[in-house]
């Protein structure tokens, strides 16, 4: 492969980019070309930034989204940025300028770099100033699906963000005939500072999809009974998503729903789809009614190939998914809001310009008593009046610190990982669950954990606070402290009534439900209401952030840095 | 039948690639041992007790970077995780209200700034009759410290500009109650040594998504007699009003409703002596908007 880019934005370039939008001209023009409005696949010939020297340039843009002119931020003039083809082994160096008049970062989600190239300001570096270029420069020591995000500020969730696609340096166990990158996203015509007052404002600002009272006399959703029983413990079922259809229109590869981003094949042929969610706040259920999805990654890594109907995909997360649609039809790909409140939604089809049918959105899910970690199904006893009490007890977590901000304690968290998310429960098809997965390559790490740690995801959602165990990152937590190279069993346990897709820099989790040697592993981590997930980490020295994957969680205080150092300096 | 085709074509798997040799990467791998217990799964592996290393306060990267640019980041860091302070500017009541006794305005404000523990509080609320000032115009400026899940407890001082300029100390709670009551209650102590109390409660009732009843009340009580603003001790007026109001957007809800008063006990037999009704109705149009 070449070892130059064959795309190299210098400013000049970017400027016009800049002025031909001013002038009117569609975003087609300023779209990758692998995201254009009709995809021929994304292929090592098409234009990307490849090779050794890459060179990123941060800057406000507008875009259009369904005809729309709207702020973005972007790299290289895009939404998403520029597709980075990279191959394993590589060592690549990144030039990113920042033309903004604020602080900027790059992180490279889910690989394995040095903790100084990790990309988080004040805790990797120092960020990168207006004006100023920062030089990335790290090995490849992985291949798969990835994807890069700002850090800095909430720039992400107005387009600072674009996919990596990193080829094995061996023979790639997952074949295909055309690969396409599918890049999910949420976007606001709220600026993202305003989005987060109105969550702090008012609880569930967004939620147009509550019970009512109209609602009870259609006898739709709960009974006046539940109804009386949540009102009473102050918990709302409806609130599945904290941002919603009511102010997101959700992306595929940078485009709406009516947009229709479509990514061709020829019938018969074997394609492999790259999902990432990079949405800001929303998970995604994805589906292609009339294909079945069979998965051969997971957050980059490969995994024992599983068919499936449909998968959500959290925050952060990645899906590679092989399709092989024999027909000569198109196919609609949907990604539908977790809360139903939207879809996003893409063509695949043999010629451009074809459509199928749009399925309707399905009905929005309810929370219950398992979500708020009180599953009573097992427990004939104990489900009764004083679970109040039960609910918020500090003896089932001595290690939070109790006040304002943690609304709830789960009494009795359950390993929900053999759950397919929320909603999806009775799909009438197969969807995939965490449990399916296993890691198609042997484990680097196989030992038994030395320790065990648990950290609480705590929240209160009427103040729309968040954090872990009890404290916001703002408050000075003290960091979770590891010795490098020492092998530790994390559980998470959520104590809020919202799923947390959990991140952890320069790490991947280990899943526990697999043979040992083949966990699948991952860096980013689906907690889902109520429920608990264990997971076997190797502490890499260094500092490296943790945080949860929804933006505004993370905003609002769910962000914590774990501290790696050599046994032998003092860390004992 | 495809899955078994694909699983085919995974048997010629090539050896894990060895990754490149870089002193720089910073990632120790442990070595892989060879298979043994295959047989068990994860979760099955025993878990050590070994202890936790001591805590940790040292960055890893000011020796790189600096600590000047680091420190710099770091408080930027924790603005943007928690520490960003909010604000909200609200009109609860700003209404127009037509009663016998004739037409007046009435407001009822709220504003405030802060994080989620401590805020400044500032309140408002009033009403006139007709076109002419204000007959009743009452400020709030408090400190507010969040001490529940759902209570935050404030002090600091009111100051009314009508009917005459007086000012008082003031403490009180605002909480949300099961099954979603908002409550406020305060204690208001004048510079003239009198106790006054004020309970409010209100619920929203959600006909449609859009379409929402808002049910409010309001208790007055005096610890004492205060013949010049003729007040009676104990409770000396409640009020319920029935604002329906659509949500245009959540921050912009224009409304129509009903609000009755009533002077109670003691402060009642003032208002009939000096030949005033002691209840009153009213219909009202207004706007509940915030930003």
């Amino acid at each position: 492969m070449g070892r130059r880019g064959n795309f190299n934005p210098d400013r000049r370039t970017f400027l016009e980019g800049v002025a031909i939008l001013g002038g009117g001209a569609t975003l087609g023009t300023l779209l990758p070309s692998w995201a254009a409005t009709v995809a021929q696949g994304a292929t090592p010939a098409m234009p990307t930034l490849a090779g050794d020297d890459i060179k990123l340039l941060v800057g406000h843009t507008r875009v259009s989204i369904e005809g729309k002119a709207t702020h973005a931020v972007t790299i290289n003039g895009t939404v998403p940025g520029p597709l980075l083809r990279l191959k394993e082994g590589q060592r690549v160096r990144i030039a990113v300028t920042n033309t903004l008049d604020e602080d900027t970062s790059i992180h490279w989600h889910g690989l394995l770099v040095p903790p100084e190239m990790d990309g988080v300001p004040g805790v990797s570096f120092p960020g990168i100033r207006g004006g100023e270029t920062f030089v990335y420069e790290f090995p490849l020591l992985q291949s798969g699906t990835y994807w890069y995000h700002s850090h800095s500020g909430l720039q992400e969730a107005v387009g600072h963000y674009a996919p990596i696609v990193i080829e094995p340096a061996h023979r790639d166990p997952v074949q295909s005939d055309r690969e396409h990158v599918i890049v999910l996203a949420d976007h606001s015509e709220m600026h993202p500072h305003v989005v987060f007052k109105r969550l702090k404002q008012q609880g569930g600002v967004f939620n147009h999809q509550r019970q009512t009272i109209a609602g009870l006399l259609a006898g739709e959703d709960q009974s006046p009974a539940e109804r009386a029983e949540w009102a009473r413990m102050l918990m709302d079922p409806t609130d599945i998503s904290d941002v919603t259809g009511a102010v997101m229109t959700f992306l595929v590869n940078g485009h709406g729903p009516n947009d229709n981003w479509t990514g061709l094949f020829r019938p018969g042929e074997r394609v492999r789809l790259r999902f990432i969610n990079a949405a800001a706040q929303m998970i995604f259920n994805v589906r292609i009614p009339g294909l079945k999805l069979t998965v051969v990654a997971a957050d980059g890594q490969n995994v024992r190939p599983v068919e499936v109907d449909e998968f959500q995909i959290g925050n952060a997360e990645t899906y590679d998914i092989l399709i092989r649609p024999a027909e000569d039809r198109a196919y609609t790909l949907v990604a539908e809001a977790v809360d139903r409140s939207g879809m996003g939604r893409a063509t695949l089809a043999p010629r451009p310009g074809m459509t199928a049918e749009v399925p309707p959105l399905r009905k929005r899910p309810l929370a219950t008593m398992k979500d708020m970690g009180m599953d009573m199904s097992g427990h004939a006893h104990g489900a009764g009046h004083d679970m109040s009490m039960d609910m918020r007890d500090p003896a089932n977590a001595p290690q939070i610190k109790m006040g304002p901000a943690v609304q709830m304690i789960s009494p009795m968290p359950m390993d929900r990982s053999g759950e397919p998310g929320l909603g999806l429960e009775d799909a009438g098809h197969r969807v995939l669950v965490y449990t399916d997965l296993v890691a198609l390559e042997r484990n680097p790490d196989t030992r038994a954990p030395s320790r065990a740690l648990e950290i609480r995801l705590t929240g209160n959602m009427e103040r729309f606070t968040w954090g872990f165990d009890g404290w916001k990152y703002s408050e000075g937590p003290p960091p979770y402290a590891f010795r490098s190279g020492e092998r530790v069993r994390i559980t998470l346990v959520n104590d809020t009534m919202m799923t947390h897709p959990i991140h952890l820099h320069g790490h991947f989790f280990e899943l526990l439900h697999a043979p040992v040697g083949h966990l699948p592993r991952k860096h980013t981590v689906n907690v889902l209401p109520g429920g608990k997930v264990s997971y076997d980490v190797t502490a890499e020295e260094g500092d490296w952030a943790f945080h949860c994957h929804m933006l505004y969680h993370m905003h609002g205080g769910m962000f914590q840095v774990f501290k790696v150092r050599a046994a032998e300096g003092g860390a004992t | 039948m495809k899955r078994m085709i694909f699983l085919a074509l995974l048997t010629g798997l090539p050896p894990m690639p060895v990754v490149a040799q870089d002193p720089h990467a910073g990632h120790v791998m442990p070595p892989p041992k060879p298979p043994a217990e295959e047989t068990g799964t994860g979760a099955a592996q025993p878990v050590g007790n070994a202890p936790p290393p001591a805590s940790i306060v040292d960055s890893a990267v000011d020796q790189i970077y600096g600590t000047t640019p680091m420190d710099r980041a770091r408080g930027i860091l924790a603005e943007e995780h928690g520490g960003r302070p909010v604000s909200k500017v609200m009109a609860n009541i700003l209404e127009y209200a037509d009663a016998d006794g004739g037409s007046g305005y009435r407001w009822d404000l709220e504003a405030w700034y802060g994080g989620d523990i401590h805020r400044f509080v500032f309140k408002t609320e009033g009403e006139g009759v007709g076109s002419d000032g204000a007959t009743i115009a009452e400020t709030q400026a408090l400190y507010s410290r969040a001490v529940g899940r759902y209570t935050d407890v404030q002090a600091g001082l009111r100051y009314d500009l009508e009917p005459e300029g007086r000012a008082y100390a003031t403490v009180s709670v605002e909480s949300l109650l099961p099954y979603w009551f908002e409550v406020e209650a305060a204690a208001f102590l004048s510079d003239r040594g009198d106790a006054f109390g004020r309970l409010e409660a209100s619920h929203d009732l959600r006909f449609t998504q859009r379409l929402i009843l808002q049910p409010r009340v309001e208790l007055e009580l005096a610890a004492q007699d205060v013949p010049e603003s003729s007040i009676g001790s104990g409770f000396s007026s409640a009020e319920l009003g029935l604002r329906l109001r659509y949500d245009v957007r959540r921050e912009f809800a224009p409304y129509v409703g009903v609000n009755f008063e009533w002077l109670l006990g003691q402060t009642a037999e003032f208002a009939r002596a000096a030949g005033a009704d002691d209840e009153e109705a009213s219909f009202v149009m207004g706007l509940r908007a915030w930003f």
